[in-house]
């Protein structure tokens, strides 16, 4: 048994073709990579909608005039 | 040299490694912008200087005797048949270790068949390899930042740096290693054989050394101490990741033809290998280092919420994670990979932290040590049973021997690492005083800059008319 066939270099390499592991489950990992992509895009805007919204709450004048004079 | 083909080939290949020292070296100055950017401004040339000495202590005694070890040591020696491997050409007084052509030089001991092989790659392979060799000691340099002795670490550099990480990269990072012959390692890229060494080592270091003056609470909870520079640690760790293009070129043999590999592969393509002289690619390599490079970082964001010094250490730790089999992974198995172990890594290090109070200034043993042991122990399920050499007779890669081998990495540096620095703390030279750390390393440097800008303005100020 071998994840991607080969159980020996003793071959001829223009006879070799692909040699990466689990061969044939390429649209699952075509899949996964879909998901892990549009999953991040999901957290991250609404990690960063929530960020946004608790620094609204604490907003104070105040607290505007020393980020701004910290420049 | 035979004949025309063979000289290009020799000489494509002196460039190639040539090549890969230089973009190495992009790692050691993004280690020094990092660190210093982690260092409080009180420990900023106490930081530089730490890790910039490393450079030449472990260049000098990786000539002196780590490049011998590297062949010498393929098996064991003792640990399987054959004692001491010959290895005339790395021996410091050949003269193969200096200015050779390709003819024998009977008179001083180097056979032609010796001085065919090595006379135009035996600098480059060496120095390759000392920038390997330098890497595992930077490694360390990061974690143990603002409170250790120089001297202390400088020692523990060559240790690990020249000492200890060749004689794992001679078992377990060789095609003749007895590693790879008893127990099917495989660790293409040198997450093991570099990281998992430096991260165990490190950590051994820091059990002994302590934390940080007032990184814990008096209750336990660790403080955050947090960089004065981001900027310069964002660009320590971009420089890093540059550095390591050159780090996984050079973990390749860029062309090699199968008559040259003891005609194990049959038929007349010549192919880009491995350092076991497996068939791999250098796009197949571009491919994966991005992607799993591109795991980490996304990983990374999310699991520390977007925290800057994090995403990076992470992006890395992809890289790492994936290193082991990345020429072979599929660019989005080296993505998934590159994404799941940066995660436990990060829990691992807060972990640590807390239960045990270990104060790693940088994350050193998460990115390095766990990541690249995981990243070993990864690539033993994922290459389950296919053959980790061109060789007969090998041991095929597998979960237990990755595993075993993952252990015996990490190992390599704790123990080693762990003795000497309970010595030099024996001896009060591990740490500085606790009024020198309060007050900054730099303590030499500060009052020298301020007398210096005293002077001179006083200076100045008397000319003004």
């Amino acid at each position: 048994m071998s994840t991607n066939g080969m159980t020996s270099w003793a071959v001829d390499l223009k006879d070799v073709g692909a040699i990466y592991p689990f061969q044939g489950s390429e649209t699952i990992l075509v899949i996964l990579g879909l998901v892990f992509w549009v999953g991040w895009h999901i957290w991250q805007i609404r990690h960063e909608s929530a960020e946004l919204e608790s620094e609204r709450n604490r907003a104070t004048p105040e607290r505007a005039r020393t980020f701004i004079d910290r420049y | 040299m035979g004949d025309n083909i063979s000289a290009l080939n020799v000489i494509f290949t002196e460039f190639y490694y040539w090549m890969t020292v230089v973009i190495m070296f992009f790692i050691h100055v993004g280690f020094v912008l990092y660190e210093v950017g982690a260092s409080r401004r009180k420990n900023h040339m106490h930081t530089l200087m730490k890790n910039t000495m490393a450079i030449p202590l472990v260049t000098v005694t990786f000539y002196l005797f780590g490049w011998w070890i590297y062949s010498a040591f393929i098996n064991g020696p003792g640990i399987v048949e054959g004692g001491i491997a010959a290895a005339e050409f790395a021996k410091p007084w050949s003269p193969l270790m200096a200015t050779h052509l390709s003819g024998p030089s009977e008179a001083l001991g180097v056979s032609a068949a010796d001085a065919a092989l090595w006379h135009r790659l035996n600098g480059v392979f060496w120095a390759a390899f000392a920038l390997f060799s330098i890497t595992t000691a930077s490694i360390i340099s990061g974690a143990i930042i603002e409170r250790a002795r120089v001297g202390a670490f400088w020692i523990i550099a060559v240790l690990i740096g020249s000492v200890m990480w060749i004689i794992d990269a001679s078992w377990g990072w060789h095609p003749l290693g007895w590693m790879v012959k008893l127990l099917g390692y495989h660790d293409a890229y040198a997450a093991g054989v570099v990281h998992a060494i430096a991260g165990g080592a490190a950590l051994a270091v820091l059990i002994v050394l302590g934390p940080r003056l007032g990184k814990f609470r008096a209750d336990g909870t660790p403080r955050d101490i947090p960089p004065h520079n981001p900027w310069l640690v964002a660009i320590g760790l971009f420089l890093i990741y540059t550095g390591f293009w050159g780090f996984y070129a050079a973990c390749n043999v860029p062309i090699i033809s199968p008559a040259t590999i003891a005609g194990q592969i049959t038929g007349d393509t010549w192919t880009t290998t491995n350092i076991y002289l497996t068939p791999t690619s250098l796009s197949a390599i571009t491919f994966n280092f991005l992607m799993s490079l591109s795991g980490g970082l996304m990983a990374g964001y999310v699991i520390s919420k977007g925290n800057a010094f994090w995403t990076y250490s992470l992006g890395l730790c992809g890289v790492i994670a994936g290193s082991a089999g990345n020429d072979l992974y599929h660019p989005l198995q080296a993505m998934l990979i590159g994404a799941i172990v940066p995660c436990i890594a990060y829990k691992l290090h807060h972990w640590v932290e807390r239960r045990f109070k270990i104060d790693d200034a940088v994350g050193a043993v998460a990115v390095h040590g766990y990541g690249g042991f995981l990243s070993v122990v990864v690539a033993g399920f994922m290459l389950w049973g296919q053959p980790s050499s061109p060789y007969e007779g090998y041991a095929a890669i597998n979960p237990l021997g990755s595993f075993i081998g993952a252990v015996i990495m990490f190992a390599l540096g704790f123990i080693p690492a762990y003795i000497v620095a309970k010595i030099l703390n024996g001896a009060d030279l591990l740490r500085v005083p606790r009024e020198v750390e309060l007050v900054g390393l730099d303590f030499a440097n500060n009052e020298a800059y301020e007398a210096a800008v005293a002077d001179v303005n006083a200076a100045e100020r008397a000319m003004v008319r």
